[in-house]
């Protein structure tokens, strides 16, 4: 292959997806840029936002990879049911995962904050919003990348494939969202 | 069942995975700080919180795919380090390419829903021109990280395909939010 042709073939194969998660993004930051007063309410907050997004994509990114590769092996069955117990751990792990670094996130957070001397908000406001936010958006992304590889993986298509853009799309919006919505809750409860 | 109990229990995947978690939040929150510093300009120009997220998550997909592809290519025999390399440099003309495609319409599709939704304080052409700056940039970033990375697993003898993408992932991350601020610092 001559350079131009291999630059030809990843530019197509990369674009749509490219351009989908460009979409997702673009909905995140509209819930982000609507979120300026919770930012200024909440000293700190903005410090959180790429680690837990980027957490998202890790932890259920690779729950996505993990379910392909044993659809691959044929270790698992496409079917939702709560009997299989390696579907069970595999979905138990990530949840468990996303939740506790989410919780650890936090607290590593208001250590830095405080070590740079800029202010934030109690530790115990930024870590009930980081857990919050955590495990639900963890249930939300858990139904959607269970969903997509399975559905996708009944209909002949390779999970491996699908977990990734079906993560990245979702996982921002989802994770500015329930940020969102765990600020506004922790802030009616009286935190901040 | 020994592969049983370690790779599907639930104590043998939170084991494995989270030391990286840890390390790779600590990674990101090192960008949530270069935020926080300008938290002030992004509260004043919503259009360019807009872009905080499209800019992360374009700067890690435009990584990830690229460490993807080195990483199919280098197990397949078909990636050899040198600058001559049809595979290295066609992967990197398309990953530049894809940026200057992408980026200017990113910058467009934030000002216009931030301009529906809330108003906007800065012009289209301002906007446009700090996503495809910070595109550009990124673009060249990522593809000089990615090839960073994988040659270093190869040189270290590690598995490219553990290693390289979630490094490249959470180093574009990163500099996705450095790239931006600086672009925001010349240009608005």
């Amino acid at each position: 292959m001559t350079v131009r042709e291999v630059a030809l073939e990843a530019y197509r194969e990369a674009l749509p997806v490219l351009a989908l998660s460009a979409v997702g993004g673009l909905f995140a930051g509209v819930v982000l840029g609507g979120m300026d007063a919770e930012l200024q309410d909440v000293a700190g907050l903005l410090v959180l936002v790429p680690a837990l997004l980027a957490t998202r994509g890790n932890v259920y990114g690779s729950l996505g990879a993990r379910l392909g590769s044993a659809l691959h092996q044929g270790l698992i069955d496409p079917r939702f049911s709560f009997d299989d117990d390696r579907i069970n751990a595999a979905v138990a792990a990530a949840l468990a995962n996303g939740v506790l670094i989410s919780g650890v996130a936090a607290v590593m957070a208001v250590a830095l904050l405080a070590m740079v001397g800029r202010p934030s908000a109690p530790l115990a406001t930024l870590v009930a919003i980081a857990l919050i936010a955590g495990f639900v958006s963890g249930l939300l992304l858990t139904i959607a990348v269970v969903s997509v590889v399975f559905v996708g993986y009944r209909r002949g298509l390779n999970p491996d494939t699908l977990a990734g853009p079906v993560v990245t799309t979702t996982g921002d919006v989802v994770g500015i969202a329930t940020l969102l919505g765990a600020t506004r809750l922790v802030l009616a409860l009286g935190g901040g | 069942m020994t592969e049983f109990a370690s790779q599907w229990s639930v104590p043998g995947i939170v084991r494995t995975m989270f030391p990286i978690l840890i390390v790779l939040t600590a990674i990101e929150l090192g960008s949530g700080l270069v935020l926080d510093t300008f938290e002030g300009t992004l509260l004043q120009y919503p259009s360019l919180l807009v872009l905080v997220p499209v800019t992360i998550g374009m700067a890690g997909n435009l990584g990830s795919i690229l460490a993807a592809r080195f990483s199919t290519a280098f197990h397949l025999g078909l990636l050899s380090f040198t600058a001559t390399d049809d595979r290295l440099a066609g992967n990197a003309i398309a990953t530049l390419a894809l940026a200057v495609t992408l980026f200017p319409l990113v910058g467009a599709g934030a000002w216009l829903l931030q301009a529906v939704i809330g108003g906007t304080a800065l012009p289209l052409r301002t906007v446009v021109l700090v996503a495809l700056v910070s595109g550009s940039l990124l673009a060249v970033l990522a593809i000089l990280v990615t090839t960073v990375t994988t040659y270093a697993a190869y040189r270290f003898e590690l598995d490219p395909d553990d290693v390289v993408i979630p490094v490249v992932t959470n180093v574009c991350d990163v500099l996705g939010v450095v790239v931006l601020f600086g672009a925001v610092r010349v240009l608005v």
